[in-house]
């Protein structure tokens, strides 16, 4: 038999889509590592002004 | 793990291990308390990435003001320490000692059983193009720049100026697809995606950013508008006077003395105009990452010949290499909901492949048993925050803190200098049980940022977590109020007096829970359907599959291939094979949902299926109800054989190849029911399919003409190529107008199309041998469903998610998802994507047996007669009537749903008689609160 796969994940990335993945294993029992390159996450979306069609803010 | 990148995958599926290289912050982020003094005194200005370089930021920065996490980092490249040896101010200035030069590259080992990529996209860089002048023109921007000018956090604090001059622009110009849609050098072969909707939304927002008028004109090969809502959009944009322009200007100069920009470009009669513009945005286009290369080799996955990771129609978020999974734009230029979407099918992939190990790594936090102090008279502890010098630069907390004192209640007073650093919670934490503080007020930032934190100390220290208010002393004081710390301080102490009133009244609340039935039901046996169930009933979940036909499959089994030219119908008859036989899948056909009651975490419904009633309970739900193919009244369908819809024509040309062969002449139209009033939405695939079907035509009989008559092209993201490959192949795109549509007339027997023709500026009329119509896609009659559930829809018939953007696949009521046509038209990748993206939303629910809520929530009073205003106005449908039986007496009186309820307060507000409460918010607290800030006018 094959020793027990890790709980854990390595997610790559922490913009909008890092973010949510993380956020969605974190929240269903993984131990999610997140990994990003800048001094922050948010990556584009943070930038963004307001999005469409609701003209909500990005942020 | 911030600085970081991936410089190693080792290991297989459920034992990987990846090397991380972490780059140095400079700072230690123990320590840092982000009160920019460091960035204050640095004396290094460089270009602030964040607004695209339009301003300057120091050598010691945070990304911007909401970065997370909060804490400073210090650039190397750019520190006149590390380049020249000497400054070091931010450490003689840094107040708790965080700055740390000594810090060190550091390459560690992390096992994980998944990776998942999401590395983003690469903007366009425009300075390629010479034509366009990107480099030299100020007033030429990219879109990227545009949104940061447009931005209230950009440099010039949301109101739009142009670069060259700084003045408000009036005339300004998108020019569409640059860097996307060319095959000329450096571009790129591919649709973005996004352009189309980005420049339309920047237009529109620009109003809202200039005070006098303003022409915006966007100049465009075809508007791709085809995502939900997004054709109205497009539509309004036209109405509010957006000029659409369907030319491509060639080239761009600069206006009078620099400023502005000059343009000339040939409009489809071939007449040459001349513009000038006071600003132009270059609609750039989304590339792989630059180092897309490199992190391919590392992950050892295959990438396509644009450098987007390689994935199947059916697996669109698995990458070639078991276990690692892609996300967002590295997977193929896309909108932010699809990257929300594709993020919660790769959690979904990774979820299924660990599914055993799920909860192993992952740990609850346990608190001390909590002293009632709900009958104690208020002991109230004040602690009052500088924020560093963002409060008290401004407000004197001395004097607020002396104030504090001689209110009533007030037993405990403090200044912290951040409140909310980790010491200070320690100090919190041991002043509750050294002074038996009961209530307590926090004055400092916003509870959107720090209440949670406060909350958990309460709690550690043994009271209940909602015995807290706070007095927002910096976003609403300090900040607004800079040149004036008289006023600021009083209306500091104002503050913190009306905090003490509410305080003091404070209750502590029950925590609420909800326990889950950890089942799931899926609605509707299609692709969509199926790919939920699976995924759900792979994470070890019971799943019952509902099916309202007699056979499971659904429009998948009429369709031939994907865009990619997969074979769709061997997949989904394996599929349908898995689902049948899998143990933990019940399904039910020719069965129908009759009841549903219950909320998140436990629902109740009764299905009829065979004549028999079955009760199921299941704590999530996800909708899958499919759509079908519109039948036409227009265009002789019905009327003549050879007048197919996209599916017949399918089936015709996989029954009979050699009759379509023989075909000389063959005709598409697009947009039939489509953007149109009555159906005013783009119905998203249709394009593709019908360039599809014209180059398998093609390659049947080169000598055969096809036609396909259209509005706009929209094969967006990577299905370009597939229109760039039918007009290599010959197959002859003519435009029409929606006020022009072409017609069909039958002569004899032979069958007409008729229509102009926009480049020869001509009539066509064209011997149609088959005419194939791109008709729309509407959705499954769902009313009976929103009935049920009482979740909403659309105009136009599909079911809506949460939030457009953040939230797609979760429906408005908690613990239902949807995936598929039902929520609008999509592909087969995407059907797919967005069911398993439901799998992973309905998965978080299901980990848990008990669920916590929020314990905010309306709570009814011995004042309510069940008069039942409140019933109506509640948004979320969480309060009913009840009625109980007092002295022999019927009386009503209304009952809250906890896990409907989110506490908003409308049935308080409502209530003529404060019949209802909202706990943490009552009338007596709001009212003391409110009656308190009063005594300073």
């Amino acid at each position: 038999m094959s020793a027990k796969k890790l709980g854990s994940v390595m997610v790559v990335g922490g913009g909008i889509a890092g973010m949510q993945t993380a956020l969605d294993l974190a929240d269903s029992g993984y131990y999610v590592y997140l990994v990003e390159k800048k001094a922050g996450i948010g990556g584009v979306m943070a930038q963004l002004d307001k999005t469409f069609p609701t003209n909500d803010c990005a942020m | 793990m911030t600085l970081s990148e991936v410089v190693g995958v080792e290991g297989a599926q459920g034992d990987f291990t990846v090397k991380v290289k972490q780059h140095p912050r400079y700072i230690d982020m123990d320590k840092c308390i982000a009160c920019g003094l460091c960035a204050e005194k640095c004396p290094k200005k460089v270009g602030n990435e964040y607004n695209e370089g339009l301003d300057k930021r120091k050598a010691a920065y945070i990304l911007y003001g909401q970065a997370v996490p909060l804490k400073y980092a210090i650039d190397a490249e750019n520190c006149i320490y590390f380049q020249k040896g000497k400054c070091r101010a931010c450490e003689k200035y840094c107040p708790t000692g965080a700055v740390n030069f000594n810090q060190k590259e550091n390459i560690i080992d992390v096992k994980v059983g998944s990776v998942i990529l999401a590395p983003g996209f690469k903007p366009f860089d425009p300075t390629v193009f010479d034509t366009y002048d990107y480099a030299n023109i100020p007033d030429v921007v990219t879109s990227l720049e545009y949104e940061r000018l447009l931005s209230a956090s950009g440099p010039c604090m949301g109101h739009l100026v142009r670069p060259s001059d700084h003045t408000e622009p009036k005339r300004i110009a998108w020019l569409q697809c640059v860097g996307s849609r060319g095959i000329n050098k450096c571009d790129n072969g591919f649709c973005s995606s996004v352009c189309c909707m980005y420049a339309i939304k920047q237009a529109i927002v620009t109003k809202e950013h200039t005070t006098g008028d303003v022409e915006q004109t966007v100049y465009y090969m075809d508007i791709r508008s085809h995502g939900k809502d997004f054709e109205k959009y497009y539509v309004d944009a036209e109405k509010k006077g957006i000029n659409f322009v369907r030319a491509r200007p060639h080239s761009f100069a600069p206006g009078p003395d620099g400023k502005g920009v000059k343009t000339r470009w040939v409009d489809e009669q071939g007449v040459e105009h001349n513009d000038e513009y006071d600003m132009v945005v270059l609609s750039i286009g989304l590339e792989a990452p630059a180092d897309a290369t490199a992190l391919a080799e590392t992950a050892d996955i295959r990438l396509d010949k644009y450098r987007f990771a390689e994935c199947d129609s059916f697996a669109p978020v698995s990458t070639s290499r078991d276990g690692i999974y892609v996300a967002g734009c590295f997977q193929s230029p896309k909108d932010i909901p699809q990257s929300v979407t594709e993020a919660s099918s790769a959690a979904a992939c990774a979820a299924i492949t660990l599914a055993e190990s799920r909860g192993s790594l992952t740990k609850e936090k346990t608190y001390p048993p909590e002293k009632n102090v709900s009958a104690d008279a208020p002991r109230i502890g004040v602690f009052v925050c500088s924020c560093g010098i963002n409060i008290a630069g401004v407000v004197k907390v001395d004097e607020v803190v002396e104030y504090a004192k001689t209110l009533p209640g007030v037993v405990f007073v403090e200044n912290n200098l951040f409140t909310c650093s980790s010491d200070t919670q320690v100090l919190i934490a041991e002043k509750i049980k050294e002074h038996a503080l009961n209530r307590i007020v926090v004055a400092a930032c916003t509870p959107r940022t720090h209440e949670p934190l406060f909350k958990d100390t309460l709690r550690e220290a043994g009271i209940n977590e909602y015995l807290i208010e706070m007095a927002n002393i910096r976003n609403q004081n300090s900040w607004v109020h800079g040149g004036e710390p008289e006023k600021a301080t009083a209306k500091a102490k104002d503050q913190v007096r009306s905090a003490v009133a509410k305080a003091g009244l404070l209750a502590p609340l029950e925590y609420l829970s909800v326990n889950v039935v950890q089942k799931a039901l899926v609605v509707g046996g299609g692709l969509s359907g199926m790919t939920a169930a699976l995924g759900i009933a792979d994470m070890g979940y019971e799943t019952v599959l509902l099916e309202k036909s007699n056979i499971l499959g659904g429009n998948a089994l009429r369709l031939n291939k994907t865009w990619k030219g997969e074979e769709i119908k061997p997949k989904v008859e394996a599929m349908v094979r898995r689902v049948e036989s899998h143990p933990k899948i019940k399904v039910l056909k020719n069965a129908a949902l009759k009841t549903a009651v219950g909320s998140v975490g436990n629902f109740v419904s009764e299905i009829e299926v065979g004549g028999e009633t079955l009760a199921v309970n299941y704590g999530v739900g996800v909708v899958a109800t499919g759509g079908a193919e519109y039948k036409p009244t227009e265009y002789l369908y019905g009327h003549d054989d050879r007048v197919k819809t996209h599916l017949e024509f399918d089936a015709f040309l996989d029954v009979s190849p050699h009759a379509a062969k023989a075909a000389q002449n063959v005709v598409f139209i697009q947009c039939v029911g489509s953007r149109e009033p009555g159906r005013p939405y783009c119905s998203r695939v249709c394009c593709t399919h019908s360039v599809e079907s014209a180059i398998e035509l093609k390659k049947l009989n080169p000598e055969m003409n096809v036609f396909i008559f259209n509005r706009d092209i929209r094969t967006y993201g990577l299905r370009e190529d597939l229109y760039t490959e039918a007009r290599r192949l010959g197959v002859i795109f003519v435009r029409y107008e929606v006020e022009k549509k072409p017609k069909v007339i039958k002569d004899g027997d032979a069958l007409y199309v008729v229509g102009d023709d926009h480049i020869l500026n001509t009539t066509l009329k064209i011997k149609a041998d088959y005419l194939v119509l791109a008709s729309a896609i509407v959705p499954n009659q769902t009313k009976e469903l929103v009935e049920l559930y009482k979740c909403s829809v659309g105009a136009d018939g599909f079911l809506t998610e949460a939030h457009p953007k953040l939230k797609p696949v979760d429906m408005s009521v908690d613990g239902l998802f949807l995936a598929g046509l039902c929520h609008y038209p999509k592909p087969v990748d995407e059907a797919v994507a967005q069911a398993q993206a439901a799998v992973s939303r309905a998965g978080v629910i299901l980990a848990k047996s008990v669920m916590p809520l929020d314990s905010i929530k309306s709570m009814v009073t011995n004042k309510c007669d069940g008069c039942a205003l409140c019933v109506d106005t509640c948004p979320y449908k969480a309060i009913s009537l009840t009625v109980y039986v007092e002295n022999g007496r019927e009386h009503k009186r209304i009952a809250t749903d906890k896990a409907l309820c989110k506490g908003c307060g409308i049935c308080m507000a409502t209530c003529p008689k404060q019949g209802v409460d909202v706990g943490g918010f009552t009338m007596n607290q709001l009212k003391a609160q409110v009656e308190s800030i009063l005594l300073g006018v």
